[in-house]
């Protein structure tokens, strides 16, 4: 126990201090929440029967649990495992899954400021107002946080190399984020795009966290969303213990 | 008693048979020094030892343990070196070493290895900024922070400037007077002649040559005598130099002359290498 936490202490140290990585995965929702808040936030959705800043707020949790357990992830460990660090942990007595769980943590840590931060600006700029189940809300960014980063350790496999690693993985997750309707509502996409939105983890999750802040559902009030992302999550995890190495892939 | 044994050690990578059979013991508390050219199996044999990669053949004993299934006690008493540096770029030296050393039981304090291996002046800059040499040095505090009984070192010195190695050759010599037993590759004979207590000599996945370097260089039985005569260079070799040098001065006190520019050397560990691996 006292090893994990010393390793999630230096997991957050080393987060923030890559200012690059942060921007991109943790600040880039909150602007993005601020620029279309401004845009459309006034307008009403009549697809989806609410104003645009209370749609897009849900969308942007989305879109940062993509961004921060997902790619942020997912680049990461890739860029460590090229390094020669995680082969150079692995060295040590530190247990492989203490490792593994103390970055999970940490990355976890950032998603939930991230959802506040949106929330909080939600309530002051855009007078959404705070959601009341709170508990439901936490059990479903903890259902998002866990399934997302399995699938972002899941696709390291996949990654070659360091340089190849922010490419690849930015193909996947921005088409995935605006054809699940992060930013949109995908109730105005053609038809064979919502077939597409329809089978992605994403437009699930969004979904779930959407009822639940919208509407006051229970966390379990959808049991096939929930269950079209604890899928995809099983996806991840076996990706991940088929693919996920220590040492580096290209070396 | 023996804190690594290898018996009949293979490896292949696909067709390429990388290491062939190779046998070597290293008692507690010497220095190993394992060398060869490019490609002979020096970093495969020793992620072997380090429970990186799993042997195709043969035995392995590392401090009583078989490296492929040794766990985390095991790995407390182990110190590993990379070929390549390995570090987060983003952490300070002092931070880098309180984060490695948090995963000891026992460990070395960050300013005590700092001090060991010279970055006082870069304690708390982030390790991004500093000079490949430098990087190199933490990679040394790495492996000694966890106060291990064995360390690899796999090319430690490569990219030192020639005061940082000898300081570096000082941390070694160090080490081994406080028992550390460590096992060393390297490219720079001069490094093993000086720190090893015994080398042996890969190539091609093979051993050709084992034994302390004064053994290696005493062992061919040559020594090389080197004059000018009527103003050419003269060099000899011979297994008696004694009696050569001898004759040879006898001869020229007859003349009554002196023997222009002599020499008596005997090989260096580089020239028996250089033969040892037809270089
Ligand atoms: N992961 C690998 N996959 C395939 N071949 C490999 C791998 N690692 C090493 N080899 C091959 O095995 C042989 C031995 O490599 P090794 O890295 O052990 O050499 P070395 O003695 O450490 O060389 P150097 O002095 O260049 O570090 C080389 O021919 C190399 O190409
Ligand atoms: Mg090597």
């Amino acid at each position: 126990m006292r090893l994990f936490f010393h390793e999630v202490r230096a997991q957050q140290r080393l987060f923030w201090r890559n200012r690059e990585a942060a921007f991109f995965t943790f600040f880039l929702p909150v602007i993005f929440f601020l620029i279309f808040g401004a845009v459309y936030g006034n307008d009403y959705i009549k697809k989806e029967h609410v104003k645009g800043s209370h749609f897009l707020e849900a969308g942007m949790i989305g879109y940062g649990v993509a961004a921060t357990c997902f790619a942020g992830l997912a680049i990461s460990m890739v860029v460590r495992r090229e390094a020669g660090i995680l082969k150079r942990v692995r060295a040590t007595p530190l247990p492989p899954l203490a490792y593994v769980g103390a970055v999970l943590a940490s990355t976890f840590v950032v998603f939930l400021i991230e959802a506040a931060i949106i929330i909080l600006i939600g309530r002051f700029l855009f007078s959404v107002g705070v959601p009341n189940r709170l508990l439901s809300l936490l059990a479903v960014l903890v259902l998002g946080a866990v399934c997302f980063a399995a699938m972002g350790l899941g696709i390291t496999g996949l990654v070659r190399s360091s340089e190849g690693s922010s490419a690849v993985i930015n193909a996947v997750y921005l088409p995935m984020a605006i054809i699940s309707g992060t930013f949109f509502t995908p109730k105005n996409y053609p038809g064979f795009l919502k077939a597409i939105a329809n089978v992605l983890p994403l437009t699930h999750f969004t979904k779930l966290t959407r009822d639940v802040m919208l509407h006051d559902a229970h966390f379990w009030a959808d049991g096939s969303a929930i269950a079209v992302v604890a899928l995809w999550g099983a996806i991840g995890l076996v990706g991940a213990i088929r693919g996920f190495t220590w040492q580096p892939r290209s070396a | 008693m023996s804190a690594v044994r290898v018996r009949g050690l293979r490896k292949r990578y696909g067709t390429h048979e990388a290491v062939r059979g190779i046998d070597f013991d290293i008692r507690a508390g010497e220095v190993f020094g394992l060398l060869g050219p490019n490609g002979a199996g020096k970093t495969t044999t020793v992620e072997i030892l380090e429970g990186y990669r799993d042997r195709d053949g043969g035995e392995v004993e590392v401090l009583g343990e078989d490296p492929q299934r040794a766990g985390g006690p095991w790995r407390e008493r182990v110190g590993v070196v990379l070929q390549s540096s390995s570090l987060y770029p983003l952490l300070t030296v002092r931070e880098s070493l309180r984060l490695f050393g948090g995963y000891y039981a026992r460990p070395r304090d960050a300013a005590e290895v700092i001090e060991i291996v010279g970055l006082g002046e870069k304690a708390d800059d982030y390790v991004r900024t500093l000079s490949g040499g430098q990087k190199r040095r933490l990679d040394l505090g790495l492996a000694l922070v966890g106060n291990p009984e064995l360390i690899f070192l796999d090319e430690p010195t490569t990219g030192f400037d020639p005061g940082a190695r000898r300081t570096a050759w000082e941390t070694i010599r160090n080490l081994r007077s406080l028992g550390t037993t460590i096992l060393l590759t390297t490219h720079y004979l001069d490094e093993a002649e000086q720190l090893a207590d015994r080398v042996a000599v890969l190539r091609d996945g093979e051993i050709v040559r084992e034994g302390s370097p004064a053994e290696l260089t005493g062992g061919s039985g040559e020594t090389e005598i080197r004059y000018r005569l009527n103003g050419d260079d003269v060099v000899e070799r011979t297994a008696d130099p004694t009696l050569r040098l001898n004759e040879l001065t006898g001869a020229a006190l007859a003349r009554g002359e002196r023997l222009e520019g002599l020499e008596v050397r005997r090989p260096t560990l580089e020239e028996i290498y250089l033969e040892l691996t037809g270089e």
